[in-house]
């Protein structure tokens, strides 16, 4: 069974995935995932949980009219960016494209902030004049939120380009996608980066779909662990489903990149849920799919079982994490709703310094 | 408390769609992220998710029903612990269909970006006016001219410099001042700069700040960006502008606009330059002024510096701004020989032209080479007893209105001189703003000489016909002043 071969596998070790679906690893069915304790468990589970709310409430909204424009959810996909986080330390930086609230809440930006940015108001996190696609923290490290496939790439490059400079020993995490690999400006970035050593570690989120095109009909080569191999970049298949297997893959590639090794690929295999953004009618693949996956491999179900089973948490207890998050994310939506729209004297302002 | 359920909307565009199909009937339990329904328009099928936990309590709109208004409330959910039947009693009377369908936008409407083009009425703000110019109606405002003889102290001595030893000069003194200033592109180091511009940056800085890259336009740019966004501040060398447009997309998207879609947050330090326009017998690919491309971006700043002064100066300043600056130099200027101020810190404001020639008759305005054209066909003019103004933009974003107003009040009449394209040129918009501020005070409509509108040509005959002559300035200002 691919499963097992696809679990943290060394540079090109990956089994061929082809189309079938039994990508990521079945629910308790991971005997050779790393183990996390139980306030490892604890705490992915309510940060994967928060996103994961987040996004259902972002959907909502956005059906309410309350969002406007695209609308990129992360759902299905959270086990990614919370095992990458937990791999990080303080000064580390994260990039990644459109599809980035999972990474903002994951790097400790604030929901309101986010949430009211999703709605264009001035307690936006970029005052409502950049909305979902485009948000940043200079205080938290999230350097975008970039709207233009493949362009993190280059940028994230870039930032672990200053680390290299300044000699700060922090690692950049630059996200993209199935879709953005396919972008020549990303094997111009490999280029660089393997060539001057630069500390990035690449997380390539596979979900299967760059917007309705499956990896099959987009890519050559649908191993992208492989795709930094003709510049030496190491790489690895990860089960982005299991939020243990992404945070060992995670801190592999940081320890690497920091220590001077250069870059480093994670393909993250994993699975949005919804669509593109919200106004993909999903007629790209069958809804079997979309229900296996979520019923069989979810992130956060597999966390929920291990906190009942094997820590013994009540029922109770996960209520109280559930009720919490899901305080914050109406919090949230709560304040993007009246929180008024920026001033119109804001058209002109952040232009230039 | 009883939950609504509402008919949710695949996009603000959308109004109404058929409620298709419920996969949840009335009495179930229900999760967050339960597939409720199925809901339809002519275009997508989307489910509705349930956000809240608790029993389905009542269905309101059943399935099949067409032309279920957005925000209509579809079902209702008892919440935990609340008694079902009283839930479902809470139900309101369900909204009227919404009368006519609209079409949910197409999802590769959305990779065009075709979605949700608010219309015009809708867009806010129509009252503030564009690049900081008065709208209608017109006044006119008195209008001082920039002095730029004060940008150098009376007495300094002056010494004789070409342009690109200005240039390597004022990245050596901002490098040797800030240790986050650095310089990469093709051939900068070893090589000495494809046109000799970084010699003996390597030398004196060394590998680490006079970096060597892969030919990789595209890719170093946006490594540029990514490094000025964390404060460091690259001069960014391109071996020439036109290759540039590999990596226009990081100039723009990424530099010039990130600091507003930040809300002011973060912000790019950087410089892009190289030579730009026209060399000498290269061709169509080889040869094009993108002054007009990059002077239409909010975020950027432009600069085009004649002089190796200006060069100097003006290259000192664009590395010390916080805004990304695209630096645009010319070939052909690089080994011309100018007077330069032998200062310890000599910079020149970005956004400020030079009245490089006093005249009374008729103003020329013009910028980098154009100005060659300029100041000979002064020179012509005056012999025959019209005395031409010219100014030297400098900068071409932000454009020094003050300065060509001021001078067009005096003359009545301007000419523009470009090496780039006539449509949308730089003079288009010369035209346009002496229309917006001193229209009352025109004798003669603006004449725009430019680089003619063919993509530029090998043959050496045809490549100086398409290049504005001193013959077109001079035929020109003749023609605004009727003579």
């Amino acid at each position: 069974m691919a499963v097992a071969a696809r679990k943290a596998g060394r540079a090109g070790a990956g089994a061929a995935n082809k189309t079938t679906p039994s990508k990521g690893s079945k629910n308790g069915a991971t005997p050779n995932s790393p183990q996390f304790d139980k306030n490892q468990d604890l705490s992915a589970y309510n940060d994967m949980l928060l996103i994961r709310r987040f996004e259902e409430k972002s959907g909502q909204m956005y059906g309410m009219g309350l969002i406007g424009g695209f609308c990129h959810l992360y759902i299905g996909q959270e086990a990614v960016v919370i095992g990458m986080q937990m791999a990080t330390r303080e000064g580390d930086q994260v990039i990644t494209g459109y599809r980035d609230h999972g990474h903002m809440l994951a790097c400790g930006m604030d929901a309101k902030g986010v949430m009211a940015e999703l709605t264009g108001r001035r307690g936006g996190l970029s005052k409502g004049k950049g909305g979902s696609m485009h948000m940043f923290s200079k205080e938290k490290h999230f350097y975008g939120g970039h709207g233009i496939v493949g362009a993190q790439v280059s940028l994230g490059t870039g930032i672990a380009f200053a680390n290299h400079y300044r000699e700060n020993g922090n690692v950049c995490l630059t996200y993209f996608g199935d879709g953005a690999a396919n972008q020549g400006q990303v094997y111009e970035s490999f280029n660089m980066a393997a060539l001057w050593k630069l500390p990035v570690v690449y997380v390539i989120e596979n979900n299967r779909y760059a917007m309705g095109t499956a990896v099959t009909r987009a890519s050559a080569q649908t191993d992208f662990s492989k795709r930094g191999l003709s510049f030496g970049i190491p790489g690895e298949q990860v089960d982005g489903m299991d939020v243990r297997a992404v945070y060992a893959a995670g801190q592999r590639a940081i320890e690497h990149a920091r220590t001077g090794k250069g870059p480093y690929i994670l393909e993250m295999q994993t699975y949005r849920y919804r669509g593109h953004s919200m106004s993909d009618p999903a007629k790209y693949r069958t809804k079997d799919e979309v229900t296996r996956m979520r019923e069989e491999y979810d992130p956060i179900e597999q966390v929920r079982r291990r906190l009942l089973e094997s820590w013994k948490l009540s029922e109770d207890e996960l209520k109280a994490i559930d009720s919490k998050v899901r305080e914050i994310v109406n919090e949230a939506a709560e304040f993007a709703t009246h929180d008024p729209e920026p001033d119109p004297s804001e058209l002109y302002t952040d232009i230039l310094l | 408390m009883a939950i609504d359920i509402l008919m949710p909307a695949l996009s603000p565009t959308m109004e109404q769609g058929k409620l298709a199909k419920w996969l949840k009937k009335e009495g179930d339990q229900v999760k967050p992220g339960d597939v409720l329904a199925e809901i339809e328009t002519d275009k997508a099928t989307m489910e509705v998710e349930a956000i809240d936990e608790g029993v389905l309590a009542k269905i309101l709109i059943s399935d099949g029903t067409d032309n279920v208004a957005v925000n209509t409330p579809i079902a209702i959910l008892a919440g935990e612990g609340e008694d079902v039947s009283s839930a479902a009693a809470s139900a309101k009377a369900p909204a009227a269909p919404a009368p006519e369908s609209q079409p949910a936008p197409t999802p590769d409407m959305e990779r065009e970006g075709m979605a949700d083009r608010p219309s015009p009425d809708s867009i806010q703000g129509t009252d503030v006016t564009p690049v900081g110019e008065p709208a209608a109606p017109y006044v006119i405002q008195t209008r001082t001219a920039h002095d730029a003889m004060a940008e150098i102290p009376e007495g300094t001595e002056m010494v004789s410099m070409t342009v690109r030893e200005a240039l390597r000069d004022a990245m050596a003194e901002e490098m040797r001042k800030d240790d986050t200033v650095f310089v990469m592109g093709e051939e900068v180091a070893e090589y000495q700069g494809a046109y000799k511009v970084t010699q003996g940056l390597l030398q004196e800085f060394g590998a680490k700040r006079v970096i060597d890259t892969p030919i990789t336009e595209h890719g170093f740019a946006g490594v540029g960006v990514g490094a000025a966004f964390t404060g460091l501040r690259p001069v960014v060398e391109f071996m020439t502008f036109n290759f540039a447009m590999q990596a226009i997309d990081q100039i723009i998207n990424s530099a010039a606009k990130t600091l507003y879609m930040s809300g002011g947050q973060l912000g790019a330090p950087i410089v892009f330059r190289g030579p730009n326009g026209a060399a000498a017998r290269v061709a169509a690919q080889h040869s094009q002024d993108f002054a007009a491309w990059y002077s239409q971006v909010p975020g950027l700043k432009v600069v085009a510096p004649y002089s190796a002064s200006d060069a100097k100066g003006l290259l000192k300043s664009a590395i010390r701004d916080p805004n990304p600056v695209v630096f645009l130099e010319n070939e052909i200027l690089y080994g011309q020989s100018f007077p330069v101020p032998k200062l310890d810190d000599f910079t020149v404001p970005i956004g400020k032209a030079r009245i490089h020639r006093q005249g009374k008759d008729v103003t020329i305005v013009s910028f980098s080479i154009g100005m060659t054209y300029a100041l000979k066909a002064a020179e012509e003019l005056a012999k025959e007893g019209i005395e031409a103004e010219v100014i030297d933009l400098r900068t071409i974003r932000p454009m020094d209105t003050d300065t060509i107003v001021a001078s067009v009040m005096k003359t009545g009449r301007c000419v523009t001189v470009e090496e780039g394209y006539p449509q949308s040129g730089v003079g288009a918009e010369i035209a346009m703003r002496i229309m917006e501020n001193a229209f009352d005070y025109l004798d003669a409509p603006v004449i725009r000489v430019t680089g003619k509108d063919v993509p530029m040509p090998y043959a050496a005959n045809l490549e100086k016909l398409a290049l504005p002559s001193v013959a077109e300035v001079v035929q020109a200002a003749k023609a605004v002043c009727y003579r």
